[in-house]
């Protein structure tokens, strides 16, 4: 079985699966069940400053969206950070580290925006004995109102602020949270490091409505009538969060800098997509809260399982594996031609790729009178819409025509790679000339 | 009453009194909301799709489906009564594996279809529960209808032209209306007296008169009605049973399948009704079924059905038989009856069992059944048919008289056909009456 041992900027976990600082790790009775289930790492619910604790609502703190059999697709939040004593807190976490030393113990912080404040509350966790702490940077709601979470972490300069005071008040590796409630990611990981972050976690969630009551009118979650924009996590934020993830792994600026992966990680092959696309590991929330922490069983197995199948002995040769594969719109090969063909075999005759195709698309399917389906390939420009709305898996494939081919579209044959950086069509090129 | 399935002869209450209460409930229960909308979900909304060509009435299957899925039943249920009236019957008594199922391309992909015939029922028992009728009567046109036989044909044709502005008068022979709805299907289809419950609510949207206890040729005559209407439509359905032909046919015990599955429907006290200790059901059809399946569940010890020909060729869909044979029946494929045994009651039935000749079937080795009750199923005819035929059948339309449903010529005999060819001959009408 490979080896799921992961070291992430210094600090161990038996497998690269943190849950992610948020309810399931308020507390050490959470915190506990959480690594009895087998999580490698916990990033400890984040921690406010000293003084009367947060308060939450007491209405509902969570809307979703769902599938038709009541799928947990998307969870929005509104719950703040701890509400609980900082003592407490700081207790908790002293007992369940010494208890359980080969598991990885984060501690997420936000606390207000000045330097006194964050001395303060690294001076408070110094002797938890934690692994390191994480930034919190990122929540959408509440704490943003206070000028804390995402207010931080959408102006990269109070990142860079932050994280420096971080760095130099505590010895601690600190990991900066982002939020992805920003026009470009990349600004804000770069001022991270900058500022000296050992590493950077997102996505954290999105501001969200989940949905409109539309008896009362009132957005959801609903608190007396009311509703206010959530955080949005669970599989539904997945695309998101691999892409910014990706902006990340391979900007100029931000390549190597470590990055633990959030975002609807809720099977192993999230959490390995996450990793080949530069996550050293991943961290989950919703999932757990959706299914239980036992749920971290098949995300071992089947990471092992998969690494086992591709002769991977550590999550390191995993981790990054498809960045270089992520690149500009403009260096795609534009000589790269496919056309969708249909397995006649496998056709259930639904029809949905002809009304697809001739209702949205490039009328490249036609239709028999039995019900027969077939590309036609002088009008297939390889959209894949077929592919994506075929209810069988594989049943329609995108081929791809060999070089030298002719593409019955254009009528050109398939010559060698060509981007658009040198397509006679792109005005840049011709002002070059 | 101490009578037990093994009491010999025909005896009632051969089972505790509970049990037929169990026995004769619906036979599939309707779907909750979230059971609608998880089996909803599945449907593919197939373009031009392959079960909105297979239903007869050609419901518009993937939108309404849809439409539940988007938790709006009401307006699934307009979709599927704008087509069909009597799409609450049809969702119980459809043999939707044999159409709309059994087009499904989810059929072909996995054997397992949507399950429309159930996901129709929520849709039509919704709306139906609140009393609603969805459809609003066009201004009266001052021309008059008259529609023979209130069975799913005529009161489809009824309503539709009502919904025109026409006014129909329904006449039928029976106490009730509603035709085989009401009399020739098994009880546990349509508990609760659905079909009472279907013509009421169909009756909603007005100007509709229904006269029972009218017969044709009795009590009116075909030339009166012509002369009294603008058109006619006839929906008298089949009114004869054919005979087995077969010695013994006469002794006491044999009876004709459909009448004991009426008096089935009629009885509120299924426990007062005597069944054989030994049936036997001689024919393949849905009647039979009907008829075997119900005398197991009033108490017989054994119900044998025998079909003459082979399982594929049998019009029960394998749906219905293997519900037969989950309800304990017995079928034996490929014998026919011969001569029926007893001296003054019926003792058995021999067989013969067949094979398919060149000539028709043959007939091979004899074996004899013991009976104390023989249901015959064997198929329904015309009877004193008031125009010309086309066939077996009459014919759809002469002059002023339009003629649907299991009396009239093509289609199969479902419910769901008659549905159709009444609707269609009502737009007929319309047509001819406002052209």
């Amino acid at each position: 079985m490979a080896n799921l041992t992961t070291n992430f900027i210094g600090i161990k976990s038996p497998n690269p699966f943190w849950l992610a600082s948020a309810p399931p790790t308020d507390k050490k009775y959470n915190v506990e069940r959480a690594y009895e289930a087998g999580w490698g790492g916990v990033v400890w619910k984040t921690l406010g400053s000293e003084g009367p604790p947060v308060v939450n609502v007491s209405g509902p703190r969570y809307g979703a969206i769902w599938g038709a059999d009541r799928r947990l697709l998307g969870l929005n939040n509104i719950e703040l950070i701890t509400d609980r004593p900082l003592e407490v807190n700081l207790q908790e976490i002293k007992e369940v580290k010494r208890k359980w030393r080969d598991r990885a113990l984060i501690i997420s912080l936000m606390v207000p925006c000045d330097e006194d404040s964050w001395k303060d509350i690294l001076d408070r966790i110094a002797d938890t004995e934690a692994d390191g702490v994480e930034l919190n940077f990122g929540c959408p709601h509440g704490m943003a109102e206070r000028g804390m979470g995402s207010a931080v972490g959408q102006v990269p300069e109070y990142i860079e602020m932050v994280t420096r005071w971080v760095k130099k008040h505590s010895r601690m590796p600190c990991i900066v949270k982002l939020t992805p409630n920003i026009s470009d990611i990349r600004k804000p990981a770069e001022a991270a490091k900058r500022g000296g972050a050992d590493a950077v976690s997102l996505i954290n969630t999105i501001n969200s409505i989940t949905s409109v009551n539309l008896d009362s009118f009132s957005p959801e979650p609903m608190i007396d009538g009311k509703g206010t924009h959530g955080g949005y996590c669970g599989p539904a934020v997945k695309p998101i969060a691999l892409n910014m993830v990706a902006e990340i792994a391979r900007g100029a600026a931000t390549a190597g800098l470590p990055i633990s992966g959030i975002g609807g990680v809720t099977t192993w092959r999230d959490a390995a997509e996450f990793m080949a696309l530069g996550a050293g590991n991943v961290q989950v929330c919703t999932a757990a809260m959706t299914y239980g922490f036992k749920v971290v069983q098949e995300m071992i197995s089947g990471l092992s399982e998969y690494m086992d199948g591709k002769g991977m002995v550590s999550t390191a040769e995993l981790v990054g594996r498809a960045v270089p594969n992520v690149t500009d719109w403009q260096f795609l090969n534009l000589n790269y031609v496919t056309k969708a063909h249909i397995n006649q075999d496998d056709c259930i005759k639904c029809g949905r790729c002809y009304a697809a195709c001739e209702d949205t698309s490039h009328q490249a399917i036609a239709m028999s009178d039995d019900r027969t389906f077939t590309v036609k390939d002088d009008e297939c420009v390889a959209c894949n819409l077929c592919v994506n709305v075929c209810p069988v898996e594989n049943c329609i494939s995108m081929v791809e025509l060999p070089k030298g081919a002719v593409d019955e579209r254009t009528k050109r044959k398939v010559g060698d790679y060509a981007n658009w950086t040198t397509h006679p069509n792109n005005p840049s090129v011709t002002a070059a000339e | 009453m101490s009578n037990s399935p093994n009491t010999p002869g025909i005896a009632k209450a051969r089972l505790p009194v509970a049990a037929y209460g169990n026995n004769f409930s619906d036979v599939q229960p309707v779907f909750d909301t979230h059971e609608a909308r998880v089996a909803a979900d599945r449907c593919y909304f197939c373009h031009d799709a392959p079960c909105m060509t297979a239903c007869p009435t050609s419901i518009d299957i993937p939108l309404f489906i849809r439409q539940i899925s988007t938790g709006t039943p009401d307006a699934a249920a307009k979709t599927i009564f704008a087509q069909n009236i009597m799409g609450g019957m049809c969702a119980r008594v459809c043999p939707t594996e044999q159409l709309c199922e059994e087009a499904c391309v989810r059929e072909t992909a996995e054997g397992k279809p949507v399950e429309i015939g159930r996901l129709q029922r929520f849709a039509t028992d919704t709306l139906m529960a609140k009393g609603v009728h969805p459809f609003t009567r066009a201004k009266a046109t001052g021309k008059k209808v008259a529609v023979v036989g209130a069975g799913p044909a005529g009161l489809s044709c009824a309503h539709r032209l009502a919904l025109h502005g026409h006014d129909v008068v329904v006449f039928d022979r029976r106490a009730k209306a509603g035709g085989l709805n009401e009399y020739g299907i098994a009880t546990y289809k349509a508990v609760d007296d659905f079909a009472q419950q279907e013509v009421a609510w169909l009756l909603k949207i007005g100007g509709i008169t229904v006269k029972t206890g009218v017969e044709l040729g009795r009590d009116i005559s075909l030339a009166a009605l012509e002369a009294d209407y603008d058109a006619v439509f006839l929906g008298i359905g089949l009114a004869g049973v054919n005979a087995l032909r077969a010695a013994g046919e006469d002794l006491e015990g044999v009876r004709n399948a459909v009448d004991f599955i009426l008096e089935l429907r009629q009885s509120a006290d299924k426990s007062a009704l005597p069944i054989g200790r030994d049936v036997v059901v001689i024919g393949g059809g849905m009647t039979a079924v009907d008829a075997a399946v119900q005398s197991k569940l009033l108490g017989a010890q054994s119900v044998t059905m025998v079909y003459r020909r082979g399982k594929e060729k049998m019009s029960a869909s394998e749906y219905e038989q293997d519900h037969a044979t989950q309800s304990g029946v017995r079928i034996i494929y490929g014998a026919a009856p011969v001569r029926v045994l007893g001296s003054t009651a019926v003792e058995g039935v021999e067989f013969a069992y067949t094979t398919e000749g060149a000539g028709g079937l043959e007939l091979g080795e004899r074996f004899v059944l013991k009976a104390d009750q023989v249901f015959k199923a064997i198929g329904q005819t015309l009877v004193a048919p008031p125009i010309a035929q086309d066939g077996a059948k009459l014919v759809k339309q002469t002059g002023r008289v339009w003629a649907g449903g299991d009396c009239a010529a093509g289609g199969e005999d479902l419910t769901v056909t008659a549905v159709a060819e009444g609707r269609d001959a009502a737009e007929a009408i319309h047509a001819a009456l406002t052209a």
